[in-house]
Order: structure tokens, then sequence, then C-alpha cells
């Protein structure tokens, strides 16, 4: 057989029925991630049509869109910011209830986003094929799984058959050699790469992450990168397994145990990309270059490194985007004015994240006027978060410290920016109002967020990890 | 209804959005996916571009002009429908009366969801891209079986659309139909998952 990617492995594994120029293949999904926002109209098709989930066991759901970060109150009342918020939460609570799924709801302590819940309870295997009606749904690909976003319409395919009808994609290698420099996080290579490649760059492509700098990341820092491989127009980002991932794993609630643990590592080492195999396409990036890096217009692909200047304006669509952010070409994006820091999302709201923001913020305060939201990812990493004093950090600094949920990341719940509020967020989408009607989103790194609520302007955190160095 | 109804032509003025990377934050922003219905969505199609503060039609929106009324064909800037996987993009569209999205290229989860809700999003070359984005409210005829669109003038813009597709379009075919079907071969493949186990 000739050399294969790590795609061609995983798509060769779980295709039922090959494709043919006249119908797509049917591609077996192991694991089905389900959330309260794009279920409903598919579990009321199953209904429609008499239909069962087929495999209850490949299906997980969570609440986290719509969810309110407030806690319940004395009653046990949460304080949803809709009353159509609320009944979409209750729909899923029923939906599972009726189908027989499992849910990690209210009273679970696993609850989380999707993708922190997931990989946390140890759900993502290197080797599966993953779904969620989720875009975000490629930062199981950390793991060496295929993982991608559905729509509604084929969230209802997966229940009802545990497949999907697909056409395979090409691959795209992003090959990442040198180590990254002090104060530069996995958030700002992937916006390194997003800014390189564009956001139509990753269009019809599965990206493999490769090289020796992804094999030095953590598993949290590989989750960051391949979720926002969608930000690249790619629907799944691809890392292999080694043993980073299965110690990270090992253990996990609903990883393998013993004997059949011993044997899936087994198989998980075959999961790489074959020596020789060849990719669609093939781009470079020196890691050693990167420096931190943030976003200036009204797309992922718009990145600027903190201490450079905004781009002059390609074209007058380009010039309104700036217009939107009120940024002018030319000049510095630090020292912008900062209103609202947000930490949090899939991107970046795990344990580790909130370790890098909470280092900056310990003995300082939140400037006066930056409202300041720290949400962690799930259950589980408030708890280990608390039980490691960060919430005090962040309460002492200033900051909101909330129940876990996708918050203001896409602003559903009520966590929202008011029109024209400059807002430095760890999230992955800085599409016009997506944090709030004609709020401004700047999207960065834990440790770019932390130094500007600190600073209450867009500020470099090298300056800041220097003061911790000399002190 | 995953099973969209049939559709073999969408006959129509266009009307440009010419923005590239129009996502689907700007589509349909997220506060309004709290609905659990897939109806209902097109009074918020694009809102917080179509209206203004006051809640009246912001006249600058190309789908507000006169000349747009009645339209169900957008010819939209590079890179159309990127961002999310949330199919109420699609289900807003056609609720507004869109049919049909023309770019030069267009974002792959919000294509497969279009074209499973009977909303025809078809991809052409650069050149003829710009042509059409430099001619707004010209009347099209767009052929799904001949993979044609038709200028006033006679002349032809061929686009490619996987046989699948074109097939699902023509026929309004049931793709959950289709898949439950294989059951047979699904069956077999789940039994060789657990005997590798």
């Amino acid at each position: 057989m000739s050399a294969r990617t790590l795609l061609d492995k995983l798509w060769d594994a779980h295709q039922v029925v090959a494709e043919t120029a006249a119908t797509p293949g049917v591609l077996y999904i192991d694991l089905h991630l389900v959330h309260e926002v794009t279920s409903p109209q598919a579990f009321d098709e199953l209904r429609s049509r008499g239909l069962t989930v087929r495999r209850r066991d490949r299906t997980l759901a969570t609440l986290d869109h719509s969810t309110p970060t407030l806690p319940a109150d004395a009653d046990g009342r949460r304080p949803y910011y809709t009353p159509e918020a609320e009944s979409q939460v209750a729909k899923l609570e029923a939906n599972v209830a009726e189908f027989g799924v499992d849910l990690l709801g209210w009273d679970s302590p696993d609850r989380g986003i999707v993708h922190v819940a997931g990989p946390e309870v140890g759900a993502t295997h290197p080797g599966m094929t993953i779904v969620c009606g989720d875009s975000h749904t490629a930062t199981h690909g950390a793991f060496g799984a295929l993982a991608f976003g559905i729509g509604t319409t084929e969230v209802g395919h997966v229940l009802a058959t545990q497949c999907l009808l697909q056409r395979k994609p090409r691959s795209l290698a992003i090959h990442v050699e040198g180590q990254l420099q002090r104060g530069v996080t996995a958030k700002d290579l992937i916006l390194h790469i997003i800014g390189q490649i564009g956001i139509g760059g990753g269009t019809g492509h599965v990206i493999e992450y490769r090289g020796s700098t992804i094999r030095s990341l953590s598993m949290e820092e590989r989750m960051t990168v391949c979720n926002m491989s969608i930000e690249a127009g790619a629907r799944a980002g691809l890392i292999a397994p080694d043993d980073t991932t299965f110690s990270w794993l090992e253990g996990r609630q609903r990883a393998p145990k013993g004997a059949a643990w011993d044997k899936a590592v087994a198989h998980w080492r075959t999961l790489a990309s074959d020596e020789g195999a060849k990719y669609d396409q093939d781009v470079h990036i020196d890691a050693s270059t990167i420096t931190p890096s943030v976003t200036y217009g009204t797309h992922p692909g718009m990145v600027v490194p903190i201490a450079g200047n905004v781009p002059k304006a390609a074209d007058a669509l380009e010039q309104k985007a700036l217009d939107y952010m009120r940024v002018t070409a030319g000049k510095p994006m630090t020292g912008e004015h900062v209103d609202v820091v947000f930490v949090g999302s899939c991107t970046n709201a795990r344990l580790s994240d909130l370790h890098a923001a909470a280092g900056i913020l310990r003995g300082r305060k939140v400037a006066d006027h930056v409202r300041m939201l720290v949400v962690p990812g799930s259950e589980k990493v408030r708890r280990e978060a608390e039980a490691a004093g960060l919430h005090e950090v962040f309460l002492a600094a200033g900051a909101e410290w909330r129940e876990p949920g996708c918050s203001m990341c896409i602003a559903m719940n009520g966590d929202l920016a008011r029109p024209g509020q400059l807002v430095v967020s760890t999230s992955n989408r800085n599409f016009e109002g997506r944090q709030g009607k004609g709020a401004r989103t700047v999207l960065a790194s834990p440790l770019v967020a932390a130094a500007s609520a600190v600073a209450g302007v867009i500020a470099d955190p090298r300056d800041y990890l220097d003061q911790e160095a000399a002190a | 209804m995953s099973s969209s109804r049939p559709l073999a032509y969408v006959h129509s003025r266009t009307a440009v959005l010419a923005n590239e990377n129009i996502d689907t934050d700007r589509i349909i922003p997220a506060r309004f996916l709290t609905t659990t219905e897939r109806t209902g969505l097109g009074k918020h199609a694009f809102e917080d571009w179509r209206y203004l503060a006051d809640g009246s039609d912001n006249p600058e929106f190309a789908l507000n002009k006169p000349a747009a009324r009645g339209c169900h064909i957008i010819v939209a800037g590079r890179n159309f429908g990127c961002g999310s996987s949330r199919e109420h993009a699609p289900w807003a569209l056609l609720d507004y009366g869109i049919t049909a999205v023309i770019s030069s290229e267009i974002a792959d989860i919000f294509r497969g969801n279009a074209l499973k809700n009977g909303l025809l999003a078809v991809v052409v070359s650069a050149a003829e891209h710009r042509w059409l984005l430099e001619h707004p409210g010209i009347e099209l005829r767009i052929d799904v079986a001949a993979g044609s669109i038709r200028l006033p003038d006679g002349g032809e813009i061929r686009f490619e659309l996987d046989e699948f597709s074109r097939h699902c379009l023509l026929n309004g075919v049931d793709q959950l139909g289709f898949l439950l079907q294989q059951d047979n071969a699904i069956t077999a493949f789940e039994k060789n998952l657990e005997q590798a186990a």
C-alpha cells in the first residue's frame, strides 16, 4: 500500500460505503456530541418519523450555549437571559430523557462547554470520527480524531443512523518548526497561521498540524490550535497522537481500561502519516518568529503582531472593517482603550489558560474602567481552578468569576458587550456583532487578555512577564 | 423536513452583497438561535445589517433597495457563509425568500447545510463572479440539471455541482431516507468494529 496520511487512515477506517461519482460515501461516526442549540429540530425529525437514537452509547449531550453563567438563586431558579433560552435547555433535557441519551446536565460534576467537557471525561479518543452541531468540533482533532462540525439536518442523520454522507476532503499539512518564544502561546500560533493562510485558506481541506513545535505542545495547547481550524475555513484539524496524548487520556472515566487500554494504545501508535505521504498542500511556519498576536479587524485572518502596526487597508471593504473597529492604519494596536476583557470559550478556558491569566493578575488590579469576565470551560476546570486558588486571584483583581459555559464567545446567554465597546477576548471569532450588537472584538491569548485588563489598554504581556522575571 | 421541495430552476433578478467573508453571525445573529423551530427566522436574516437602530429598514442595505424587492438570488462576495455550523443561516435565507446564493467561494459547512435544505449554493469562477458583482439587478435563470446560469444577453455561466447534490435538489430527495436504506451495511460495519475491539 502506498504511503497514507493520517487523514487517509482515519477516513479508510470509517468508510461504511465508499463514495462514487454519483453518491457520497457513508462515513461511520464513533462519537456524537450534542448541545441545546443545534439539536431540537433534529430530535423533532426523529420523533416525526418514529425513529430512535441508533447508538445511545456513542451519543453524549451537554448544556453550554444558552446557559447563564451566574448562579441559581436560593430557590434553584437560574437567571436565564430569555424565556426562549430556558425553554431550549428544557427541550434538550426532555429530549435526552425521551431518547435515552446521556446528558452532562446541571446536576453533573462534568458539565461544561462541549469541546472542553468531552475530552475531559475521556470521551474523545485517538482514531475516532467525532461530530457535533458546532463548528469548533475541530478541537477534538488534537487527539488524532477526525472531528468536524455539522448542521442540524446532519445531527438528525447521525442520531438515526450513526452515519453521514460525506465526500473526502483534501489534505493540508502545516509544518511548524522552531521554538515558541516567551510570552507566545498556542493561541498566538494559531492566530499567526490563520493570518498567513487566510480565513478561506483551509476551505475544502482537513489540516494536519505537524512538526517539532506541535510535538512539544501540551494537550491543552493542541486543543487551542485545532479549535480554530474552522477559522481558516478547514472543517477539521488533526494532530497525530503520541505519548503526550496517551498520558493525558489515561485514567479518565470514558477512556479504555486495563488490557483494552494497552490494545488501544498499540493501535493509536499507528495513527500517524506515513513517511513520504503526500498532502494536497503544504505550508511551512517558523514558530521562532511569532510574537504575541492580536486581531485588528472583523475576521480572524486580520492578525497583527502585538508590537506591530495596523496594516493599510487593501480595499474599501477592509477599510470598512478598520472603521468598524475604530483603528487606524499605521498606528499600533497596543494602547487602544479596552472596555471588556473576556477569558473563556472552547478555545481558551482550560486550567492552563486560567493559570496563565492568573499569573499576570496576581497582585495586580484590573483597571477601573475595565469589566473582566473569567468563565471556566467546565465544572471540572472550575473545581480545579478554585482548588488552586485562582478564583481568589481573579476576584481580588476585580474580575468576575463565573459558572462554566460558552458565555461571551457567542453572547447568546446575556453575557455580552454594549455597542461600541472594545472586548479583548480569548475566544475564536471577531465578526461584527459577535459579542453583542456593535461590539468590537480583539482576539488574543489569555496572557494578552490579562495584561490588557490590568493596563486598561491593549498591552504586551511580555512587559508583565519581564517584571516578574526581574522581581 | 429533511427532504426539501424539488428545485429545478431559479429565475430572478440578483441582489448584490459585495462584502467578502459574510459570516453566519451576519446572516443570523446568535441571539436568535434559541429557537427550537426551523421556520420563522426570515424576519431576522441579516438583522444587524438590514435594520437601523430604531428598527426601520436600513436604506443602504442592498436587499432593502426597491430594485431588490422580490429577488431570490444573492450574488455575494468571496467566502460567503464562513463561521459557524448553524443551519439557522440557510433556514433564515430561505424563509426570507432567497433560493440561490452565488459566489466565487462558499464556506464548506454552510454550503452543505444549504444544499440539504434546497438553497442552491453556486460557486463560479473569479472572473464570472466579478462580472456578476458589477451587474446587480440582472435577470438570471439558473438551471440545476444543466449546471448553468443563463444571462440576459443569452450568454451562459457553467457551474459545478456534485451529482448527488444535483439529484437531491432536482428530486427533493430525503437524504435521511437514503441513509436509513444503508442499514445492512451499517450493521455489518458495527459488527466488525465490535470484533476488532
